[in-house]
C-alpha cells in the first residue's frame, strides 16, 4: 500500500448491549454517583475555598446533626417518596404525568379549604377523615382531566399536565387572596390554637404519622405493581398498546384507572403536606417536588423499594446543601445545582448500561 | 381611554418579548425532535450569565462604555445558555437519556445557578446588597431616537430596547429558515422521522445538537431581556418566575410556527398583566385571570388533537431518542 | 475492461449473538442487474444496509470502481452514488413528494421547491411515472410512495440502486412497469441490486443471481445458465421436497362463517371487500395473497381487533351448539361468549408478546384474569412456560429470560405454544414461519397439523406457495381485499394460485 488511504475509518461505534449482569449495572451506577460527588465537591470547593472533606462533613451534619434534623430529613423523604410513588404507575404505563406538582397542590388546597371553613365545627377526627377524602378526590379529578383527553383523542399528556400545574397554582393564589384579606398574600398557620385539622403527633413525634403512612404506601405500591393484576396490565400497556389490545385489555380504562390512582396519591401527599406538616398553604407548597419525584422514580427504574434510596439521596443533598449554605454563608440554591449535577451523572450512566462502545476491528491485511 | 389601551398594548409587548425568545428557541429545538423542558432553566441561565458578564465588566472598569456593557453581557448570556443546551444535547442525543427527565433536571440546575449567583455574586466580591447594573441596564433600555417624536404610536410600538426588535426579527428569520430553506426542510425531517432523515444522508446528531443549542441561545436571550431591559439590570431571585413554562405553552398555542409565536407571545404577555388594566377587580379575581394563558393553551392542545390535522401536530418523533442500529 | 461498480469482500456482521452475515463476497458490474436471493432471514437486507450506510460491517472491505471505501453513514453511500429503496419506505408523512425527494441534498443555488417539482416531473415523464410532486405523502397509496422513493434515488443520480423486495406491495401491472424502468436504467449504465425471494422475478429481470443462506455467501450464477430448481437448491441447501404430512380432515364441521365482510382503514381505503368464506374444524384453511392484500385485517376482524364496516362473522359453538355473531365484539366479549379463539399475529414482539417481559409473564397474557383475586397467580404460568420450553425445545437460559433476548424461532415457539395451550377451537396464524430457519418452520407446521388432528379449525396465512399447497386442505386466495378464489390444496398448482393472487377486478385499491 504505497498511497496513503484517504478514507478515515471510525475508531469505534456504538452497539446495543444484549444483556448486562445486574451487578455490573450497579457498579456503573455507583461509579457515576462517585464521579458526581467528586464534581460536586469541586464545585463547592471553588465556591467556598474550603476543604471538601469538611464540606461533606457539614453536609452530613445538615442531615443527621441532631434528632430534629433527622426527623426533618425523614419527613422530607416521606413527602418526596409519596409523590414519587404517585407518578410511578403512570410512568410505567408510559403516561408522562408532569402534573404531580399541581395534583399535590390541589389536594393540599382541598385540605386547606376544609380546615379553613370547617375547623372547630366538628370533631377533629371526622374533620381529618373528611380532609383525607376530599384531597384524594381532588387529586383524582386533577389527574383524570388530562387522562380523559389522552385516552379519547391522544392529546399530548406531558404538555397538558404541565399546564395543569399552573392552573392549580393560580387557584391556590386565588384562595389565599380570598382568605387573607389584608393583602399580605401570605397565609399564616391555620387553626394554630385549636390545631383543628392538624394530624396529631404520634407517640409525641410530629412527623411520625406521615412517615409511617408513606412506608406502608411504599410496600403496598411495590406489591401492587409487581403482584396485582392491575400492575400487570399497567406493564403491558406501557410496553405495547397493541399487545394490550390483542389480549383484550381495555387500554382506555387502564389509562383512566391508573391516572386516577396517580392523582389520588398526589392528593394524599397534599393532605400530608397541609395537615401533617405545614398547616398552611402557599403557591410553593410542593416546592418542585412534583418534578423531583419524576427523577426519583426514573432513577429507581420505577421500583418503589429502590425509590427509598433515590429519594434519600436527593433529600440528603438538599438538606446538606442547605447546611453548607448557612455554614459558609452561601445561597441555598446551591442544593439545586448539586441535585442537577448528580442527576445528570446518573441519567448519563444509563447509557453505559444499555449500550457498549465497540472498537472497529482493523483490516486483515493491516494486522 | 386610548392612552390606557396604548399603555396596555405596550406593556403586553414588553411582557411578551421574553416569552417570544423562549418560545421561538423552543420551537427550533422541538422541530429537531427534542422536547427541551430545560428551557425555563436555560432562560434563568441566560439572564444570570448576562448579569455576571455585565457585572464583571462594570466592576473592573472605571468608566463602563455602553456598547461594551451590552456586547459583553450579550455574549456571556449566549455562552451560558449554549453550555446548558450542550449538556442537554449531550445527555439526550449522545447518551440517549430520557428527554423529560433530563429537561427537568436542567431546569432545576439552571434555576439553581441563577438564584445562587444572583444571591451570592456580590458577596464573592465583598459587596453587599442586591445586584443592580445601572450602566448595562441603561444601555439595554436605549430607545429608538425618533420614538419620542411619533406621539402615541411611537410610545406604544417603538419605545423598546433593541432586544425587543431582535426577538421579532429572530422569529421571522427562523420562520423563513424553517419553511424556505434546505436546512429548515432537513431539520423538520429530523424531528418528524429521524430514520428517514438519516437514510436521506442528513446528519441527525448534528442537526439535533445545533438546533438545540441555537434554540437554547435564543431562549436565553429572553432571560437576558428580562434582567437587563425589563428590570433594568437588577436581579431578584425567582423574579423571572414561571415565564419559561409559559414559553413552552406558547409553542403549543402557536402550533410550532414561529410567526404565530410573535402574536401569541404578545397575547400571552397581555393575558399575564391584563388584570392590572381591568378596573374594579379584587386581588383574588386577578389571580384567576392570570390562569387564562394556561387554560387557553390547554384548549388549543385539545382542539388540535381532536381535529387531528396532520399539519398541526407536534413533530412526530418529539420526545423520542434516535438510535440508528435499533433493531 | 472496467472495474466492477461495487465489490464486497469478506463482509461480516453480528448482532449480539446472531450472525447476520459471514464472509460475504459480491460483485456487480456497470449496466448489470443482480438479484440477491435468499430465504427470509438469510441476511439479504442486513448486507444491503451495510452498503447503504445504515449498519457498519464488523469485518470486510467494500470497493467501488476498484477503490476501497468506508461507508459510515447513508450520506457516505450517496457520495458514492449508492441509493437504496427500503422495503419500509423512508418518507416523511407530512412532506410533499418533492420535499421528500430533495431531502438531505446539497444542491447548488437557492432552495426552490418549484424547481424541484419541475425536475421531478421531468424524471417522471422520462420513465413513465405518474406522480404529483406537490401531493403529501400521507395522502398517497403504497405504490405512489414507492414511486417517490425511486424518483428520490434517480434524482440524486445514483449509479447503484438497491431495491429491497420492491414487488411485495405491487400489483402485477405495477411490477411490469417497475421492471421496464429498471431495464431502462440498466441501459443507462446503472447497476441494480434487487432483493427478492420470488424466483420467477429473478429469472425475468436479472443478469446474475447471488445467493445467501443463513448469512453465508453460497455463490453467483448467470441467470441464463440457471433455472428455478438449481436456484432453489442453492437457496435452501437441498432439493425442495417439503414432505409435510397432510392427513384427511375428520368430520369437518363449519366453525367460522364469514359473510360479506367489509373493512375500511383510517385513510378511507377499503381493505376488505365483500369477503365470505367458511373455516371448518379439523381442517387447515390456507390464505394466500400478495402481502398487504387484507390478510391482517381479516384475521384482526375475526379476533375483534378491527372495526367491521358491514358483514357478519358467525361462530358455531361446539359445546353449546349455539351460533354467535362475533361482529363488533371486543376480544374480551368474544372470550366471554366461550369462543376459544387463538391468534398468532404477524407482529410477534409488537403484538403477540411483550419483549421486555420474561417467558412466564408472557404466558400470563392470555390467562392472568383467571380467578377473582386481585393478585396474579404465577404458579400455573410457570409450569406452562417450563412445559413449552421442554416440549417445543425452546433454547433459552430459563423461563425468567425476557423473550426479547430469544432468537426469532424460539420467540415464535413461545408464542405458538401459548396460543395452543389455551386448547382453542379456532387457531389463526399469520406468517408463523416468517424469519424462521427450516427446522423451526417444520416444528411449527407439525404443531399446526397436530391441532388440525385434534379438530381445531386452523387458519394459516402464508407466503410460501409450496408450503401452502403441501400443508393446507383448502387455500383461499385474496387479492386487493377480495376473495379471488378458493382451491383445494390437494389438486391446486402454484401457477393457478399465482394467477388468482394477481387478479384484481379492475383496481379497487391503489389509484
Amino acid at each position: 500500500m504505497s498511497k496513503e488511504k484517504k478514507v478515515r475509518e471510525p475508531m469505534f461505534h456504538i452497539a446495543k448491549r444484549s444483556a448486562i449482569e445486574p451487578w455490573k449495572a450497579w457498579i456503573i451506577r455507583l461509579i457515576s454517583i462517585a464521579a458526581a460527588l467528586i464534581v460536586c465537591a469541586l464545585i463547592i470547593v471553588v465556591l467556598t475555598k474550603e476543604n471538601p472533606v469538611q464540606v461533606y462533613a457539614s453536609m452530613f451534619k445538615g442531615s443527621f446533626g441532631s434528632p430534629r434534623k433527622i426527623w426533618i430529613l425523614l419527613q422530607n423523604i416521606a413527602i418526596l417518596l409519596c409523590i414519587s410513588l404517585a407518578v410511578t404507575p403512570a410512568f410505567k404505563m408510559k403516561f408522562w404525568n408532569l402534573g404531580a406538582e399541581g395534583q399535590v397542590l390541589i389536594g393540599g388546597l382541598a385540605s386547606m379549604t376544609c380546615m379553613f371553613y370547617l375547623g372547630d365545627k366538628m370533631p377533629n377526627f371526622i374533620l381529618l377523615l373528611l380532609m383525607f377524602a376530599v384531597s384524594i378526590l381532588s387529586g383524582v379529578i386533577w389527574g383524570l382531566i388530562p387522562a380523559y383527553f389522552k385516552s379519547k383523542w391522544n392529546t399530548n399528556e406531558s404538555l397538558f399536565t404541565l399546564m395543569m400545574n399552573y392552573i392549580a397554582m393560580q387557584l391556590v393564589s386565588f384562595f389565599i387572596m380570598l382568605w387573607v384579606p389584608n393583602g399580605s398574600n401570605v397565609m399564616g398557620l391555620v387553626n394554630s390554637t385549636t390545631q383543628s385539622g392538624w394530624i396529631p403527633d404520634l407517640f409525641g413525634k410530629k412527623y411520625l404519622f406521615n412517615i409511617l403512612l408513606v412506608a406502608v404506601l411504599t410496600a403496598v405500591m411495590y406489591v401492587y405493581l409487581k403482584y396485582s393484576k392491575h400492575g400487570y396490565e399497567i406493564s403491558v400497556v406501557g410496553e405495547s398498546e397493541n399487545t394490550a389490545r390483542y389480549v383484550g385489555i381495555n387500554v382506555k380504562k387502564v389509562i383512566i384507572r391508573t391516572m386516577a390512582l396517580s392523582g389520588a396519591i398526589c392528593g394524599l401527599a397534599g393532605f400530608l403536606l397541609v395537615s401533617g406538616t405545614n398547616h398552611t398553604i402557599s403557591k410553593n407548597l410542593v416546592n418542585g417536588n412534583g418534578f423531583t419525584a419524576i427523577m426519583v422514580s426514573w432513577l429507581a427504574k420505577f421500583n418503589p423499594v429502590v425509590m427509598i434510596v433515590t429519594s434519600f439521596l436527593i433529600v440528603f443533598l438538599q438538606r446538606g446543601a442547605g447546611e453548607i449554605a448557612t455554614t459558609f454563608r452561601l445561597n441555598e440554591s446551591v442544593a439545586d445545582i448539586l441535585t442537577g449535577v448528580i442527576i445528570f451523572f446518573i441519567i448519563g450512566c444509563e447509557f453505559f448500561i444499555n449500550y457498549q462502545i465497540k472498537r472497529t476491528s482493523k483490516h486483515k491485511e493491516e494486522k | 381611554m386610548l392612552a390606557t389601551i396604548a399603555s396596555f398594548i405596550n406593556a403586553a409587548i414588553i411582557q411578551g418579548i421574553p416569552l417570544l425568545f423562549g418560545s421561538v428557541g423552543e420551537i427550533i429545538t422541538e422541530k429537531s425532535g427534542n422536547l427541551n423542558l430545560g428551557i425555563p432553566g436555560i432562560m434563568y441561565m441566560g439572564g444570570i450569565s448576562g448579569i455576571i458578564g455585565g457585572y464583571l465588566y462594570e466592576h473592573y472598569t472605571e468608566e463602563p462604555k455602553a456598547f461594551l456593557c451590552v456586547l459583553i453581557s450579550f455574549l456571556a448570556s449566549l455562552l451560558g445558555s449554549a453550555l446548558m443546551s450542550l449538556i442537554y444535547s449531550f445527555l439526550t442525543v449522545t447518551l440517549r437519556a430520557n428527554q423529560n427527565v433530563t429537561g427537568l433536571a436542567l431546569t432545576t440546575f439552571g434555576v439553581g445557578v441563577g438564584n445562587f449567583f444572583g444571591g451570592s455574586l456580590l458577596s464573592f466580591f465583598g459587596e453587599s446588597g442586591s445586584i443592580s447594573l445601572i450602566n448595562t441596564g441603561l444601555a439595554y433600555k436605549t430607545k429608538l431616537p425618533f420614538a419620542g417624536s411619533l406621539g402615541l404610536f411611537g410610545s406604544t410600538f417603538l419605545s423598546f430596547g433593541f432586544l425587543a426588535y431582535l426577538a421579532v426579527i429572530i422569529a421571522i428569520v427562523v420562520s423563513f429558515v424553517l419553511n424556505k430553506t434546505r436546512t429548515g426542510l432537513n431539520l423538520r425531517a429530523v424531528g418528524e422521522n429521524p430514520a428517514t432523515a438519516d437514510a436521506a444522508g442528513i446528519n441527525v446528531t448534528k442537526y439535533k445538537y445545533v438546533s438545540t443549542i441555537v434554540g437554547g441561545m435564543i431562549a436565553g436571550l429572553g432571560g437576558l431581556y428580562f434582567v437587563m431591559d425589563y428590570t433594568a439590570g437588577a436581579w431578584t431571585n425567582d423574579g423571572f418566575g414561571d415565564r419559561g413554562w409559559l414559553a413552552i405553552a406558547i409553542v403549543i398555542f402557536a402550533l410550532w410556527r414561529p410567526k404565530s409565536a410573535i402574536l401569541s407571545s404578545f397575547l400571552f404577555g397581555g393575558l399575564y398583566i391584563i388584570c392590572v388594566y381591568i378596573p374594579g377587580l379584587s386581588s383574588a379575581a386577578k389571580e384567576l385571570i392570570k390562569m387564562l394563558p394556561y387554560v387557553v393553551t390547554i384548549i388549543v392542545l385539545v382542539i388540535a388533537s381532536v381535529r387531528n390535522k396532520k399539519e398541526n401536530q407536534p413533530p412526530q418523533s418529539l420526545g423520542l431518542t434516535y438510535f440508528r442500529e435499533e433493531r | 475492461m472496467s472495474k466492477p461498480a461495487i465489490e464486497l469482500k469478506n463482509i461480516s456482521k453480528t448482532f449480539g449473538s446472531t450472525v447476520a452475515n459471514k464472509n460475504v463476497n459480491l460483485t456487480v458490474e456497470r449496466g448489470e442487474i443482480l438479484s440477491l436471493l435468499g430465504e427470509n432471514g438469510s441476511g439479504k437486507t442486513t448486507l444491503m444496509n451495510m452498503i447503504s450506510g445504515i449498519y457498519f460491517p464488523d469485518e470486510g472491505q467494500i470497493f467501488i470502481d476498484g477503490e476501497e471505501v468506508v461507508i459510515r453513514s447513508p450520506k457516505d453511500a450517496f457520495d458514492h452514488k449508492i441509493g437504496m429503496i427500503h422495503q419500509h419506505f423512508k418518507l416523511v408523512d407530512i412532506f410533499t413528494a418533492a420535499e421528500n425527494i430533495v431531502l438531505g441534498l446539497k444542491e447548488e443555488g437557492r432552495y426552490n421547491i418549484k424547481k424541484v417539482s419541475a425536475r421531478v416531473a421531468e424524471i417522471s415523464s422520462k420513465y413513465g411515472f405518474e406522480i404529483d410532486p406537490d401531493k403529501k405523502i400521507y395522502e398517497m397509496s403504497v405504490s405512489e410512495k414507492q414511486t417517490v422513493e425511486i424518483i428520490k434515488v434517480l434524482y440524486r443520480g445514483a449509479n447503484l440502486l438497491i431495491l429491497d423486495e420492491p414487488t411485495a406491495v405491487l400489483t402485477p401491472q405495477e411490477t411490469q412497469k417497475l421492471f421496464a424502468v429498471l431495464r431502462k436504467m440498466k441501459e443507462d449504465g446503472k447497476s441494480i441490486i434487487i432483493i427478492t425471494h420470488k424466483l420467477h422475478e429473478v429469472l425475468a429481470i436479472s443478469d446474475k443471481v447471488s445467493v445467501l443462506r443463513k448469512g453465508e455467501y453460497i455463490g453467483t450464477v448467470n441467470t441464463k445458465d440457471t433455472n428455478e430448481s438449481e436456484l432453489t437448491e442453492m437457496m435452501v441447501g437441498k432439493k425442495m421436497s417439503l414432505n409435510i404430512d397432510r392427513t384427511e380432515p375428520v368430520d369437518p364441521v363449519d366453525r367460522i362463517i364469514v359473510k360479506n365482510l367489509d373493512c375500511i382503514n383510517r385513510e378511507g381505503v377499503k381493505t376488505l371487500d365483500n369477503v365470505s368464506f367458511t373455516a371448518r374444524s379439523g381442517e387447515i384453511l390456507g390464505i394466500a395473497g400478495i402481502a398487504g392484500s387484507g390478510q391482517k385485517e381479516l384475521l384482526e376482524a375475526i379476533a375483534g381487533l378491527q372495526h367491521v364496516e358491514s358483514g357478519e362473522i358467525y361462530y358455531n359453538n361446539p359445546k353449546t351448539g349455539n351460533t354467535d355473531n362475533l361482529r363488533d365484539k371486543t376480544p374480551l366479549q368474544i372470550r366471554d361468549l366461550g369462543v376459544r379463539l387463538s391468534f398468532v399475529p404477524e407482529d410477534r414482539l409488537g403484538m403477540g408478546l411483550v419483549g421486555n417481559m420474561d417467558i412466564i409473564d408472557n404466558m400470563m397474557l392470555r390467562s392472568y384474569r383467571k380467578g377473582k383475586s386481585m393478585f396474579l397467580e404465577r404458579k400455573a404460568p410457570k409450569d406452562l412456560a417450563e412445559n413449552i420450553i421442554e416440549q417445543l425445545e425452546v433454547v433459552t437460559p430459563g423461563p425468567t429470560t425476557p423473550v426479547r433476548r430469544l432468537s426469532g424461532g424460539n420467540v415464535q415457539k413461545v408464542l405458538v405454544g401459548r396460543e395452543i395451550a389455551a386448547s382453542p377451537t379456532v387457531l389463526m396464524a399469520a406468517y408463523p414461519v416468517r424469519g424462521l430457519d427450516i427446522n423451526s418452520s417444520y416444528a411449527i407446521y407439525n404443531l399446526l397439523n397436530e391441532q388440525k388432528k385434534k379438530g381445531v379449525a386452523v387458519i394459516f396465512v402464508g407466503e410460501d406457495l409450496d408450503v401452502l399447497i403441501e400443508l393446507c386442505d383448502r387455500i383461499m386466495v385474496i387479492g386487493s381485499g377480495k376473495v379471488t378464489g378458493i382451491v383445494d390444496g390437494r389438486t391446486a398448482d402454484k401457477s393457478e394460485i399465482g394467477l388468482l393472487m394477481t387478479k384484481t377486478d379492475g383496481g379497487v385499491v391503489n389509484e
